[in-house]
């Protein structure tokens, strides 16, 4: 019983403590995690196809407004950029430049929140429903998914961008936004492929 | 040096000049799926070949992916890999005759 009187100590701050590979315990956590919502989205997008080019299918243009969804898109990779820089700028030991682009993604994405609930109540209010048709199913379902990722994001940004203001991030600790940062990036990237599978096809 | 600690030794790439990309390839999407097109294969493909440049564009440079070490291209690499396999089936059960 010698191993079980051995104290076990964890120090998250102790060098031993990040994991072999090197890489700190939540940036390698978050990219296990984004890994496990690549297959997440893969089985809604493999889906997609396979409803889509197995069945008569209408052509999305006539339905969805692709223009205000062209904004919603670029407003999202603006705010990605915009993430980007925050880190950028901590790093750089500006803090106050980077609350600035921290505000910035928070209300870009904020207005593709706003922009998406709009589409949704006018295509509704057009009797574009979910029960319409499989086009309708499958365009609430996997838009509404990048929704409610689009939601959590904003939901912690807005945490992080608190934390930021409360002096909780300096120039040396900063990990919380690069690992944020991680999970916004991935949220706009799947967006690039679900506007053009969805939208633009 | 504590977890939290990041010491980046990769040097920051231009993100405006990354930006300007993005909206220049979703420009040239948005262009390609307006214009008539003989063939739907063309239209996808087409379109589907941008928006895999967008995608790699944004991982590589914003999430850091090309300075990362390589533990983290392989690990998501891996996952990519089980996709297309998803997907390549479910084309392939579209495409082939059933017996």
């Amino acid at each position: 019983m010698e191993h079980a009187a051995a104290a076990i100590t964890f120090d998250p701050h102790a060098e031993e403590d990040r994991t072999s590979t090197g890489i700190p315990h939540d940036k390698m956590g978050m990219w296990v995690f984004l890994c496990s919502e690549v297959m997440f989205f893969t089985g809604l997008i493999g889906s997609y196809i396979v409803l889509r080019f197995g069945s008569t299918w209408p052509r999305p243009m006539d339905t969805l407004n692709i223009w205000l969804t062209a904004a919603n898109t670029f407003i999202l990779i603006c705010s990605s950029v915009t993430m980007v820089k925050a880190l950028e700028w901590i790093q750089r030991g500006n803090i106050a430049k980077s609350k600035l682009f921290m505000c910035l993604t928070l209300l870009g994405g904020s207005i593709f929140l706003g922009v998406q609930v709009y589409e949704y109540r006018h295509l509704l209010h057009e009797g574009f429903t979910p029960s319409k048709s499989l086009f309708g199913s499958t365009f609430y379902t996997m838009t509404g998914f990048h929704g409610f990722h689009v939601f959590c994001g904003v939901v912690c940004i807005a945490w992080c961008t608190g934390k930021l203001f409360l002096g909780k991030y300096t120039p040396e600790h900063h990990l919380g936004i690069e690992t944020l940062g991680l999970y916004w990036h991935f949220v706009d990237l799947v967006w690039i492929l679900l506007f053009a599978i969805v939208y633009l096809i | 040096m504590e977890a939290e600690t990041h010491n980046d030794t990769h040097p920051i790439p231009n993100y405006m000049a990354i930006f300007w990309w993005l909206l220049g390839l979703t420009i040239l999407e948005i262009a390609w799926a307006i214009i008539p097109h003989h063939s739907e294969l063309i239209l996808a493909s087409g379109i589907v070949g941008l928006a895999i440049i967008k995608a790699v564009l944004v991982a590589l440079y914003f999430m850091h992916l090309k300075f990362e070490r390589k533990t983290l291209g392989i690990l998501f690499a891996s996952t990519l890999i089980l996709g297309c396999i998803l997907v390549s089936v479910g084309i392939a059960e579209l495409v082939l005759p059933r017996p």
